[in-house]
């Protein structure tokens, strides 16, 4: 009996030790003492609207366009939907009650004023790299230049336990870096620039990474080969932006980076799905000599390993069978019925109108979702300051049932050189239904 | 009770081509400008998307685009002792509708003028003396020269991305094939090289210089490459899919307000525009001499007033003429006396068409083709030929083009073939594959007896009166038609078809409304430097309105040979440019009265 009690008295001692443990994770402040230095800074209100199109928050944080940064707009996550939060400088409902190093507290680990965690759908893991200087202007700018909205936030639909916030602590814990970002000194000026962009304001890995089963970027520090080499994401497959030479930018000219960042389109591709959007909103209001070193830091990104990839070696083959009238198999009939007419026979496209098929990234990439989405509902490039014109691709999943989809798909992954695999209508079907469970809630 | 919106600097009626130009333009100076377009909003995805668009029972038949006739449309006549009766189905002439307006179903032909035909008058006056001009012709000058608007052509088809090979730059002959070198001096080459040939327009091209002619490239509005134009928007190549006329174009080539101007245009704050805004008349003050704006119907049917400093009346040419007529600016044109200007003038053009039926070698794949592309002579084009010994004014261009066709839109056999049966499915199946179609486009002078004016009888759904048309061909242009449909003939037979059949006008042809021949309409508000015999001063100004601009084609002083969107575009911007340079900075008239 003894024993026994003692046993328990050693359980319940671990079990408080535990608990003490996540608590002092939970309940303490990682956020350090603000540099004097810092608070002496004037901030440059123009710097913090030029970070926050970095940064993208409208994004996420404008629902309405009459209120800009009320939040409200819903995002589904597995553990329920969750809704941006109001960060116009209203008191009560807003940020107006909060200083700069609340604000800074909650950019870089998370944590509101009211010591809430929030779900790493705002990306603080990402925006954590950036300098103290630029969030004390982006705070500026939030506080001084925004409207306040009186709009209060709405809670998750998770429900209990799963509506829990304390074990973020724990998930930040284990997978969380809050380090700013430190500058190389082996690279120029231009590469480490655009390592800041693209690790911490940018916040690329937030869709080009892949993730692991607690929904953890794979890399968030950029030092390996798996950070931003490509993932699958809300439909879609955000690419390999490292150095591959088929699925990734390694056929890539630093025109062709800073190109479709400013406008959506180039020689060699287009954007589609959510980074039209990115663009529209955020990457086309970029200096030119941001998109220059982020074009820089892309191209210094290894090849990302794997041996699933797709291949690609440039090819007459497919076209000279076509013209040959040899190919009357499904794929390339419904290719030559209803693609041709704009990405050609050849698949190579016209120039900045219609992207190339050939040896391109979103066509060969691992993940199909983009591919089938693109056929079933067309894609419209974004209208940007410098090239206005938002050309679209008509939808075809009215035309072509799932099998002629994915016949279709895999036609276009294995043509012209392309050497990607096939795509299934059990694929395709998937897409389908995602998209409509889509269209029927909005 | 009108409801009233805010005012706004300018408001242009109508969303085509001519409002497209103006809007940005003036945008593009600061101006808050508005637009109104009567019908729905167009843009290439969706509604002219692949395959949907290439629905010929859609489009060509039932002209779905169009106008709907049932809403409002004109009554016709062909002289003032006849009673006019509504065109309730679309054949002549076919005016578009919704965002785009025309600049969405034309074919894409994008010629310029002849400097002569500005100053046709004066020109004929000198060359043959004022003895040659007809008993009852209405000659008179633009009031602008070719120099002046040469600039806003340039611009115009840089925009478009227009595509051929020059012939005169600078006043320089470059002496390539395919240039025109009948053609004005132009300032540069065209934007883009020009569109590879389709096999009727090389066969004509052919045969034209077997008979010594010189043989040119139409300038086409169908970009052969992708092109980004001056206001940044994309165009792209066209691939001869043979729906250009009467469809919305599937894959951005061909020049329209949606690909040329309008991405550029909705991105600028100060400018807006609705749909669904009928603009029923233009509003002036106590005075009749400011226009303080327009009134429209929105889609619910309420009158809105829409107050303006500066009105543009940039719709259809038929519409414009009656908005001035409706609104009871400038002094209605009286046929019985001769006075009055709005609705005189009313023009059109005199085509002859012929199809030809060749031997089982001449392969033309009649599905293939493109609106702007051809080859053309020039030869008995305007006075580029002595018109002396023969007694008449004006002319054609001749041309090989090959646009496309289906068995919808029109299987054309030789005469005499029976209209239906066999024999006639054994004369298409042999014909299809191997005809083509040669035409000349021949200008229409201004006659006392040709004019507009609103209709007492008829009425449109929105309880307005009708505009009238008076018009039929007179003597001067059926035997110029004639002549040209002469010379078209000797090259139809020089390309040595096994037969050739169709319709030549000529003396003793009426105007028939049925068959589609072009929508060139145009004439009714001239313009000039005299405003006894003209609407709008040289800058398009209304004489009576001075902040009440017109445009379109309803400002010639009367017909040309070309296709007339390159001029009126050129109008378009030239009348923006000399708003910017002189009307904002001192508005009133502009030139003195």
């Amino acid at each position: 009996m003894r024993r026994g009690r003692l046993i328990l008295l050693g359980l319940v001692l671990v079990v408080l030790v535990i608990i003490g443990a996540i608590a002092a994770l939970v309940f303490r402040d990682p956020q350090p003492p603000l540099d004097p230095s810092l608070l002496a800074r004037r901030a440059n209100v123009d710097n913090g609207a030029y970070v926050a199109r970095l940064a993208d928050c409208a994004a996420c944080h404008t629902a309405d366009d009459q209120k800009p940064f009320a939040g409200g707009a819903a995002f589904p996550t597995p553990v329920g939907t969750v809704y941006s939060s109001n960060i116009t400088p209203d008191a009560r409902t807003g940020i107006g009650a909060y200083d700069l190093k609340d604000f800074i507290r909650l950019m870089r680990y998370g944590i509101t004023r009211d010591w809430s965690y929030v779900y790493p759908a705002m990306p603080y893991t990402a925006y954590a790299k950036a300098t103290d200087a630029d969030l004390q202007d982006l705070f500026a700018f939030l506080r001084e230049k925004i409207a306040p909205v009186d709009q209060p936030n709405t809670p998750s639909s998770a429900k209990w336990p799963l509506s829990m916030r304390w074990p973020l602590a724990l998930w930040n814990a284990a997978f969380h870096d809050s380090r700013h970002f430190e500058p190389d000194p082996a690279r120029d000026s231009a590469w480490n620039r655009g390592a800041y962009l693209v690790e911490g304001f940018g916040h690329c890995g937030t869709c080009h990474t892949p993730r692991g089963i607690f929904f953890e970027e794979k890399d968030v520090s950029g030092r390996s080969d798996l950070f931003l080499s490509g993932s699958t994401l809300d439909n879609s497959s955000p690419i390999n932006l490292r150095g591959n030479n088929a699925d990734g930018l390694g056929r890539w000219h630093k025109e062709d980076i800073t190109e479709v960042l400013k406008t959506g389109r180039s020689a060699l591709s287009a954007v589609h799905g959510p980074m039209t959007l990115v663009v529209a909103d955020s990457l086309q209001f970029m200096t030119d000599a941001d998109l220059s070193a982020v074009a820089v830091y892309l191209k210094s990104l290894s090849p990302a390993p794997g041996d699933h990839r797709a291949t690609f070696q440039p090819s007459e083959k497919t076209y000279q069978e076509i013209m040959d009238g040899n190919r009357n198999d499904a794929g390339a009939r419904m290719y030559m019925d209803s693609c041709a007419a704009c990405h050609r026979l050849d698949g190579q496209g016209y120039d900045h109108t219609f992207p190339r098929l050939a040896g391109n990234a979103s066509v060969i990439a691992t993940d199909t979702d983009s591919l089938i989405a693109i056929i079933l509902q067309g894609s419209r490039l974004p209208s940007t300051a410098d090239a206005p014109s938002a050309l679209a691709m008509p939808p075809f999943g009215w035309r072509y049932n799932d099998e002629e989809v994915a016949t279709l798909a895999t036609f276009v992954r294995a043509s012209w050189g392309n050497g990607a695999s096939a795509v299934t209508a059990t694929q395709v079907k998937a897409i389908l239904d995602a998209l409509s469970r889509k269209d029927a809630a909005n | 009770m009108a409801l009233r919106n805010k005012p706004v600097d300018v408001v242009i009626v109508g969303f085509g081509w001519t409002a497209s130009i103006m809007a940005i333009e003036l945008s593009q100076a600061g101006l808050n400008v508005l637009a109104l377009e009567r019908g729905d909003l167009r843009d290439t995805v969706p509604d002219f998307a692949y395959p949907k668009n290439v629905d010929e029972i859609a489009r060509s038949a039932r002209n779905d685009l169009l106008q709907n006739l049932s809403r409002t449309t004109v009554t016709i006549r062909h002289s003032k002792n006849d009673i006019a009766v509504p065109y309730r189905q679309i054949g002549s002439f076919k005016p578009g509708e919704g965002v785009g307006g025309a600049g969405v179903h034309w074919s894409g032909v994008h010629s310029r003028v002849m400097p002569q035909e500005l100053m046709l008058k004066s020109h004929v006056t000198e060359r043959y003396g004022a003895n040659f001009i007809p008993e009852g012709m209405n000659l008179q000058d633009w009031g602008v020269s070719y120099e002046e608007l040469e600039p806003h052509f340039d611009r115009f088809e840089y925009v478009c991305g227009t595509s051929a090979q020059a012939a005169n730059v600078a006043g320089k002959l470059l002496g390539v094939p395919g240039g025109n070198e009948f053609e004005a001096p132009r300032s540069r080459p065209f934007p883009l090289p020009p569109l590879k040939d389709p096999p009727t327009s090389v066969l004509f091209a052919e045969a034209a210089k077997s008979l010594g002619h010189k043989p040119y490239g139409l300038p086409a509005a169908n970009a052969s490459a992708p092109y980004k134009n001056i206001y940044g928007c994309q165009l792209g190549p066209c691939n001869f899919c043979g729906f250009c006329s009467d469809y919305g174009c599937i894959n951005y080539s061909k020049a329209s307000p949606q690909t040329a101007i309008i991405p550029a245009l909705t991105r600028m704050p100060n400018f807006a525009f609705k749909t669904n805004a009928h603009v029923l008349r233009v509003n002036t003050d106590s005075t009749g001499k400011k226009a303080t704006g327009v009134t429209y119907l929105d889609a619910q049917g309420r009158e809105i007033e829409q107050p303006a400093d500066l009105v543009v009346l940039a719709a259809f040419h038929l519409h414009n003429v009656r908005l001035m007529l409706s609104s009871g600016i400038g002094q209605p044109y009286d046929p019985d006396t001769g006075s009055g200007v709005v609705g005189r003038n009313f023009c059109y053009q005199l085509i002859n068409s012929v199809n030809l039926f060749f031997n089982k070698d001449i392969y033309i794949n009649q599905f293939i083709g493109s609106g702007g592309v051809g080859q053309a002579v020039d030869e008995f084009y305007g006075d580029n030929f002595d018109h002396g010994p023969l007694g008449f004014i004006g002319g054609g261009v001749i041309w090989g083009r090959q646009t496309g066709n289906g068995p919808v839109r029109g299987i054309p056999v030789p005469a005499g073939t029976p209209s239906w049966g066999s024999a006639w499915k054994k004369v298409a199946t042999d014909y299809f594959l191997h005809s083509g179609r040669i035409e000349s486009q021949c200008s229409c002078m201004a006659y006392p007896g040709c004019y507009l004016d609103l209709d007492p009888t008829y009425r449109d759904s929105y309880g307005e009166p009708l505009l009238r048309m008076t018009l039929n061909w007179q003597d001067n242009d059926l035997r110029m038609s004639s002549y040209v449909g002469d010379r078209l003939m000797e090259i139809g037979r020089a390309m040595k078809p096994l037969s050739i059949s169709g319709r030549i006008i000529k003396p003793g042809s009426n105007w028939d409304t049925r068959p589609y021949q072009s929508t060139h309409i145009n004439g009714g508000t001239a313009m000039g430097a005299d405003p006894t015999t003209s609407v709008v001063n040289r800058f398009l100004q209304s004489w009576d309105v001075p902040n009440l601009f017109v445009l379109g084609a309803n400002v010639f002083a009367h017909g040309i040979g070309y296709n007339p969107t390159g001029l009126v575009g050129a109008l378009a911007y030239w009348a923006a440019a000399n708003i910017r340079s002189q009307y904002l900075k001192a508005p009133g008239p502009m030139v003195p009265t």
